[in-house]
């Protein structure tokens, strides 16, 4: 286990090494220099340009630039923000914590609500299974609609339900503007709770969704294999056939997945973001990319890409752990 | 994993895919989308970029005369989905050639290759895979809104690594076989071997993670196109239109609901489509 934990801590760094390097490649690429977008336009004097440049360290060679850039990010020092005068790293100390409640109750819900979902798909066909036939191909039938469906109409069709027609829900932000402060902090947690609800929901489905499919197809698997004959020839109530003997077998690949979806789960919540107007990252992102701030954006790659590391790091773990296979390499 | 896969079928897999039952109604979705990629702007009602007229063509719901309605510029609904089509459908397919040619190389290159080389070329890999497409995505994008073919290059350029790991799998899959080792026993040279005894039998595996890739590449345009960061406007695309309807959601409910339903469509077809076939090539490989 510590050889496999060590094994992947390697990787990780290898892999962030290489991510480091694409995003310089990335910003050298990019037409122009990092300050032609925002702070430099025409009428900027040509001395003024020099210096900046200069301040940047833009007119060394890329070899020394390389160098800098990845002294700093090891330092966490991600630079100034062009459209908001602050250092990156303070305005992402700020959004960080906004985004982590969005996609951490996302992917909770998502992540239980769709292996007990997948499971109980999984399991018809078995003797006394508790999923009737019509109704568990009518939830997989739904499940494959929401995969298909990108998450920016997901949540468009959510907030123009829930928020917009019905008005059960606030159309966007994270507080009620103005009466927020105002608010004891028991009723601002309900208020922040209350604004959660809808973007929360919109992430849970989609990652819901698309852990369902596979923890089915795993379920099934898994119930096709010897040992459940032999648990059930035993005499293990079904129940516990299922859950010890099924799901818990079923469970490591899917831990797995689990990681391999962050990727996408920060891309959707990109657009989550964007539409209900929560203050996290990916609506930062967007902001920054749209007003030409290099650095920010730049920033913001870097810390999803290490976030995404640490995460498929523990799912690694967790499937490990809950399928001792894993960390024989043996599966 | 060494040896034939388990459970894979015993002959070619491209024999395996031609069987495969496919729903019906995906091929009839894929088949309109193609004509309309092709033909969309000559099929469309009126002239997709035309205004109607700024007095009171703005922003009307569907009618018989315009059956999707009207934007706020009174440009044709209907007309601009289909002319869309082309935009969605043309940078897709554009993006997933490009990912193809450089998923194929890169992963036939880390599978042939043993060692410190192979090692390299994946963990490259995994470190674009670690970071979030949408985001590299918008960095990309924030040169300012650009042409399909500079949309398609960015798409594609994100959409390979996946593509490199099935092809890497497959050929180290299938150098193990004994067709491989009967041709390099022969004396057949390591490119003859790569492209004419193993490459064919990677080439199913490649048409399923290209169908996926196609799927996955649909939303991603019309998502930046959503954001602004698409094709320039005014070219009609289906991101693009559900933009123009983004801020009057309730009041211009049609300005999303068509292109999303076309999106979802296309997506969903391919979905049908690249999941059946995958299911008949490779039962087992788990596809985030």
């Amino acid at each position: 286990m510590l050889r496999f934990l060590l094994g992947r801590l390697a990787q990780a760094a290898l892999v962030l090494g290489f991510a480091v390097t694409v995003v310089f490649a990335l910003l050298r690429v990019a037409p122009g220099d990092p300050l032609s977008g925002s702070t430099l336009d025409a009428s900027t004097a040509p001395a003024t340009r020099e210096l900046l440049r200069h301040q940047y360290a833009l007119d060394q060679p890329l070899r020394t630039q390389y160098a800098r850039f990845v002294g700093h990010a090891l330092r966490g020092e991600l630079g100034m923000s062009l459209s908001r005068g602050r250092p990156v790293a303070q305005v992402l100390r700020d959004v960080l914590p906004n985004t982590a409640l969005l996609m951490g109750t996302g992917l909770l819900l998502g992540i239980f609500g769709g292996i007990a979902l997948g499971a109980w798909q999984g399991s018809r066909g078995a003797q006394h299974s508790p999923a009737p036939a019509r109704l568990t191909r009518f939830s997989e039938g739904l499940g494959l609609a929401i995969i298909a469906t990108p998450e920016y109409i997901v949540a468009t069709g959510i907030l123009t339900l829930f928020a917009a027609t019905w008005r059960l829900f606030p159309v966007g932000g994270m507080v009620t503007l103005g009466v927020h402060d105002a608010m004891d902090p028991g009723a601002r947690l309900v208020d922040v709770l209350w604004h959660l609800v809808l973007p929360a929901l919109t992430l849970a489905l989609i990652v819901g969704a698309g852990i369902a499919r596979h923890q089915r197809t795993e379920m099934r698997l898994v119930i096709s294999r010897p040992y459940i004959r032999t648990a059930r020839a035993k005499g293990a109530p079904e129940r516990r056939v299922l859950v010890r003997h099924a799901l818990r077998n079923a469970l490591g690949p899917v831990i797995a997945l689990c990681g391999l979806l962050l990727p996408s789960l920060v891309g959707g919540a990109v657009f989550v973001e964007a539409i209900f107007a929560w203050p996290g990252m990916g609506r930062t992102m967007v902001d920054a990319v749209t007003g030409r701030d290099y650095p920010l954006a730049i920033g913001i790659v870097m810390v999803s890409s290490v976030l995404v590391t640490l995460g498929g790091l523990c799912a690694d773990l967790a499937a490990a752990m809950a399928d001792p296979r894993v960390s024989a390499g043996r599966r | 994993m060494t040896g034939p896969p388990s459970g894979a079928p015993s002959g070619p897999p491209s024999a395996a895919m031609r069987g495969v039952p496919v729903p019906r109604i995906a091929i009839i979705v894929l088949i309109v989308a193609a004509l309309l990629a092709l033909l969309g702007g000559m099929l469309a009602p009126y002239d997709p970029n035309a205004l109607n007229g700024m007095v009171g063509m703005q922003n009307l719901p569907p009618s018989w005369s315009h059956p999707f309605g009207t934007d706020g510029l009174s440009r044709d609904v209907l007309s601009r989905v289909m002319a869309g089509a082309r935009i969605s459908l043309g940078v897709g397919t554009l993006s997933v050639a490009i990912a193809v040619i450089v998923g194929t190389t890169w992963g036939a290159l880390a599978g042939a290759s043993d060692g410190w080389l192979d090692d390299l070329l994946m963990r490259f890999v995994d470190a674009i895979l670690v970071m979030p497409r949408v985001l590299l995505l918008l960095v990309l994008a924030s040169a300012g809104p650009m042409s399909p073919s500079t949309l398609a290059l960015a798409l594609g350029l994100t959409a390979w690594p996946p593509m490199s790991r099935v092809v890497r799998a497959q050929v180290r899959a299938i150098r193990q076989r004994e067709w491989v080792v009967a041709a390099r026993a022969l004396g057949a040279t390591r490119s003859r071997i790569l492209l004419r005894h193993v490459l064919p039998g990677v080439l199913p595996h490649i048409a399923v993670a290209a169908t996926l890739s196609f799927a996955s590449v649909i939303p991603l345009e019309a998502g930046l196109s959503f954001l602004g960061l698409g094709v320039r406007p005014p070219t009609a695309s289906w991101g693009g239109i559900m933009r123009d309807g983004a801020d009057r959601m309730l009041d211009t409910w049609w300005l999303l609901l068509f292109p999303a339903l076309a999106i979802v469509a296309t997506v969903g077809a391919l979905h049908a489509v690249g999941e059946r076939w995958r299911e008949a090539v490779d039962p087992h490989q788990v596809v985030p």
